[in-house]
């Protein structure tokens, strides 16, 4: 619900604590977007599922977006949609984020590597679950901001560094789960060296506001990897018998 | 007298190059269909001119000096200014899907750019409406003006900076309007006004003219702008022309390591690339080369080293050399004989001037002969055999992904295309073509279906087994055999595939369970498809697939274009759960794009022109309207149709704008300049000089519909000279025809209804701001022959309302009293 719709106690409410009112509606958004998020992810569960895994969504409930999208796109922080944060570079779609982190089956006692950090978001959602998230940026003053943004949100389990994400983070690896959060030509060898036997990869491919579709990268016990290109939505080419 | 037409000469000149720039400069800060519906819309400018002059004629007239030189002078300044403004505007393309602010701005844009356009067409529209007896040589100075204009403003960009031939252009409009009023000596205190407008203005172009006054701001979603964000990316070179403007880039913290499809299994690293962007998007990689090419490890790993494990020392044909990758590859597996055509000959110049050490001397190797030619024109005139053909993948992922190519024309991948390729392969050769794969599978299976017709028209009896598909996690790479696959050949692509860890999408009797082993898809989309595509019932599944996947041809040359009306409404619900990448959105900017100059003309144009005090019977003014509606109409589709027939056959899409274009303009404005002589003429003979040039029109047109293809296959080998010149005598007839309704039409106004002519103005820009974009929708849907007998239809039309016009207030020719 946004504050246009607030009864007219509650705006006079608004008026006299700003700061107070604002979380509060932001917190209401937020709810009114995971909703959103859950009811369309059962109509278009991730592969194998029934639904997102209410751990996934409650990890997104818990991260407060508008800190992590421009000041002037606050407003639309709740929006499931793509926003730019300068640079070129994008905050994902929310429902993405759900279903890539959902996919890359996060476990309490998991190591994550992220490549691309952006604005921070998906390691934070990805710290409410796992305990340690990497994240590599390229571009120096996202790097910056988000290091500091999350510092100052108290993401304590969340590293980041400036620095050429093809390599991966040898000192910490290997990964249970890599997240890239832009696809590259080509998948880099070094990463799929970094994820341990039974890890997962998951990388969006496509445009910076429209997703193609996810590769999903699977290493067996063995090494053997297999990928999936899965689409974000259960759409079927063709209509009749063939 | 000339005191007039020559400035109507300069403005007409400056605004067609103006509209011509725009699009280039528009090209490179944003995507090319966004620049071209932005321009399209900015055409409004001459119909609201013409609405304008009407409503302000009574006070316009006695001070059309004044007015004129104002205009051109306003005309000079906001064709600078306002392209400033423009792309200060935050619009980004790109989020339109999700942001309806991104409207308004577009709506902005719209408005800014209507602005120069308005003024331009508003010295014109004074021109015809206060000196109207002198209609045809107005035309006439206006159509070769604009003729003139598109010439010298393409042969201009190559030599000029987009930006400086801004400020060139800017300055001809002030010649024009500085001349003219020198010419009146204008009277003070007005004007010395524009005096001293126009001091300062030259002022300020002096200013500017230097390249790097003027910043091109550049979406910062473009391949360039990403690339340049990374530490330590930065610029070492540049060009540019008519053709794309080239950026070179050097990433040395952050290599660029652009290999589509590497295999993951592969142990080499990639190499040290320079990135070369055209237009600000599209990588191709110029790869520093230090040892011989035959040690570059990678180049085993990635789909297109397929067909050389198939053939030995092949000779091979490169179409699109790009930055040289496929030379490369080429070389790499010992090739006997490269030739390589690539349309861009400044990016030829960077491999063989200043990053020739770097790239090895690639293109200076003895095996390697260089081409600079359109593709297929190449194919055609040389007539050589080849073992393979690869045609290479210029395009990026994030411009395919992203649909905003969905309208581009394509010649390289048609089935004309296809079986000029095919032809040229030696018994056994291959033809090589890897694209983007996309998921649900469209451009895969469109080259598909596109590949089978070819094959099948070239007289294959089973063309499937002609085929063999593989593909990576994100290319699909497709081998079209001349003659069947051998088994032995079959179990090459299968172990290569193997053990790159690539799929085979289809070879001959495939086994079903093979296609879906490393890269799994959902479904075996692809193997299913093609699978479909080479059965019986190929054209059920193209009808049922929910992308457009039939053949494209010549005639529908949209290879990019997969959308189908009626996906719409389940891909808008599925937008918000990651959805948005199944509609390419060029398409529906285009039909957003009609629909915005529909409401726009309505509101601007014709809505206003009610306003004016109309003096003529209503059926008369109805009749008049819908004539020169449908002149406005009929005039483009004609144009761009021809502009499209004849990219072939000049071998260049930007020949074929430049030739036509200015073709069809100065004979019109011959046309135009006869006109009067020539109802005369007709009239003393009791015919209808009207009539007489639609049915002009109508057989001319239909026999160049038989005539062209013949006329191309004899006059193809020519050299560039012979072929424009052809151009141009095919052209002149039809455009002369083509030239003669429309001042007629003005004529017969001027003599019978003066009041009615800004109203003819107003009609016919409106119709024109409709007619290219719905002449590109119809040609995406139909084909381009159909829009040129739709033309056909609406002359015919026009033609029938002519001859009875003046029919509520009957005047006997003999009574008509001409001015001139």
């Amino acid at each position: 619900m946004r504050p246009g719709s607030l009864s007219p106690l509650l705006i006079a409410l608004l008026l006299f604590s700003p700061v107070a009112a604002d979380a509060a509606s932001y917190k209401e958004e937020r709810a009114a977007l995971i909703e959103e998020v859950r009811i369309w992810g059962k109509r278009d569960p991730p592969p194998g599922k029934r639904s997102f895994d209410e751990k996934v969504l409650s990890a997104l409930n818990e991260v407060r977006r508008h800190e992590f999208v421009p000041r002037n796109a606050r407003d639309e922080a709740y929006a499931n949609h793509p926003l730019p944060i300068g640079h070129g570079q994008t905050i994902s779609q929310p429902y993405i984020v759900a279903l890539m982190t959902d996919l890359v089956n996060p476990e309490e006692g998991d190591v994550v590597l992220e490549i691309g950090t952006g604005s921070g978001y998906q390691a934070a959602v990805l710290a409410k679950l796992v305990k340690k998230v990497y994240s590599i940026e390229i571009i120096e003053p996202l790097a910056k901001s988000a290091s500091e943004r999350l510092d100052r949100l108290g993401y304590e389990n969340v590293e980041t560094r400036l620095g050429d994400g093809y390599y991966g983070w040898e000192e910490h690896a290997p990964f249970d789960a890599i997240v890239v959060t832009a696809a590259a030509s080509h998948v880099p060898p070094p990463l799929i060296q970094q994820l341990k036997p039974g890890g997962r990869m998951i990388i969006p491919v496509g445009g910076r506001f429209m997703l193609q579709y996810l590769l999903l990268i699977e290493k067996a016990i063995d090494g053997e990897i297999v990928t999936r290109q899965i689409t974000a939505v259960r759409f079927v080419p063709l209509t009749g018998q063939h | 007298m000339h005191f007039l037409l020559t400035p109507v000469f300069l403005v007409s000149a400056s605004a067609i190059a103006y509209e011509i720039l725009l699009v280039r400069l528009l090209s490179i800060v944003q995507w090319h269909h966004f620049a071209w519906m932005i321009i399209s819309l900015a055409l409004l400018g001459y119909g609201v001119s013409g609405t304008v002059i009407a409503l302000a004629r009574r006070w316009l007239e006695p001070r059309f000096e004044l007015a004129f030189s104002a205009s051109a002078l306003l005309f000079s300044i906001t064709m600078v200014t306002c392209f400033l403004l423009g792309q200060n505007l935050p619009f980004n393309a790109l989020e339109i899907v999700w942001n309806p602010r991104q409207f308004v701005w577009l709506g902005l844009l719209y408005l800014v750019f209507v602005l120069p356009f308005g003024f331009a067409a508003s010295c014109i529209g004074l021109a015809f409406t206060c000196r109207n007896q002198q209609v045809g040589n107005i035309y006439f100075a206006d159509l070769v003006g604009a003729g003139f204009g598109a010439l010298v403003v393409i042969a201009s960009l190559f030599v000029l900076q987009p930006q400086q031939a801004l400020i060139l252009l800017s300055a001809t409009a002030l010649i024009a309007s500085a001349g003219f009023m020198m010419s009146r000596k204008l009277r003070p205190p007005a004007g010395w006004v524009i005096g001293a407008g126009q001091v300062a203005w030259l002022l300020v172009l002096v200013l500017l003219f230097p390249a790097d006054r003027i910043e091109l701001r550049i979406s910062e979603f473009k391949g360039l702008n990403q690339a340049l964000q990374v530490t330590g990316a930065r610029v070492v070179a540049e060009s540019s022309s008519p053709l794309g403007q080239l950026t070179v880039v050097e990433s040395p913290v952050v290599p660029f390591r652009h290999v589509p499809g590497l295999s993951m299994r592969s142990s080499h690293a990639p190499p040290d690339q320079l990135a070369v962007f055209t237009d600000g998007d599209s990588i191709s990689t110029i790869t520093r080369v230090e040892s011989a090419p035959e040690q570059l490890g990678w180049l085993e790993d990635i789909p297109p080293a397929l067909p050389y494990r198939l053939l030995e020392q092949p000779k091979v044909l490169i179409l699109g050399a790009g930055a040289g990758g496929d030379v490369l590859l080429a070389l790499h597996h010992g090739a006997d004989q490269v030739d390589a055509v690539e349309l861009n000959p400044q990016m030829i110049e960077l491999l063989r001037d200043r990053y020739a050490a770097y790239s090895g001397r690639l293109y200076e190797d003895e095996r390697v002969r260089i081409h600079v030619s359109e593709a297929r024109g190449f194919v055609t005139r040389s007539g050589e055999v080849y073992d393979l053909i690869q045609v290479g993948l210029l395009d990026s992922f994030a411009v395919s992904g992203s649909g905003v190519q969905s309208l581009n024309e394509s010649y390289l991948y048609t089935v004309e295309a296809m079986q000029t390729y095919l032809e040229q392969l030696e018994p056994g050769g291959l033809l090589a073509i890897t694209r983007w794969l996309k998921v649900p599978p469209r451009d895969s299976l469109k080259l598909v279906a596109t590949l089978l017709e070819a094959m099948r028209l070239n007289g294959a009896a089973e063309p499937g087994r002609q085929l063999a598909v593989i593909r990576s996690w994100n290319t699909v790479t497709l081998l079209a055999r001349n003659g069947e696959f051998t088994s032995e050949e079959i179990s090459i692509i299968r172990e290569f595939a193997r053990q790159k860890s690539f799929d085979t999408a289809y070879y001959p009797s495939m086994p079903p369970d093979e296609a879906n082993r490393f890269n799994r898809l959902d479904q075996p989309w692809l193997y299913q498809g093609i699978t479909a595509l080479i059965s019986e019932n190929a054209s059920r599944f193209m009808d049922d697939y929910k992308f457009h996947i039939g053949a494209a041809t010549d005639d529908r040359p949209y290879f990019f274009h997969f959308f189908k009306w009626r996906v719409l409404g389940e891909v808008l619900e599925l937008r918000k759960r990651g959805g948005a990448g199944l509609v390419e959105w060029g398409y529906l900017v285009l039909a957003a794009t009609l629909v915005q100059s529909l409401l726009l003309g309505v509101l601007l144009i014709l809505l206003p022109l009610l306003l004016v005090r109309r003096d003529w019977p209503v059926a008369e003014g109805g009749r008049m309207s819908a004539y020169f509606f449908l002149l406005g109409l009929a005039f483009l589709f004609v144009e761009m149709a021809f502009i499209q027939k004849f990219i072939l056959f000049l071998s260049h899409p930007l020949y074929s704008v430049a030739v036509v274009l200015a073709g069809f303009l100065v004979f019109a404005g011959l046309g135009s300049h006869f006109s009067a002589d020539l109802e005369v003429a007709f009239e003393k003979r009791g015919f209808s000089a009207v009539v007489a040039a639609v049915a002009g029109i109508v057989l001319l047109v239909l026999s160049y519909l038989v005539l062209l293809p013949w006329l191309f296959a004899q006059f193809m080998g020519e050299s560039d000279a012979v072929r424009i010149a052809i151009a141009l005598v095919t052209i002149a007839p039809l455009a002369f025809c083509m030239g003669l309704p429309f001042p007629l039409g003005l004529r017969y106004a001027a003599s019978q209804v003066p009041g009615f002519i800004p109203w003819a103005w107003g009609i016919n820009g409106f119709a024109s701001v409709i007619s290219a974009t719905l002449a590109t929708l119809l040609a995406i849907e139909l084909g381009f022959t159909y829009v040129l007998l739709m033309a056909l239809f609406l002359y015919v039309l026009a033609a029938l309302l002519f001859i009875h016009l003046g029919r509520d207030r009957p005047v006997s020719s003999a009574q008509k009293c001409y001015l001139d």
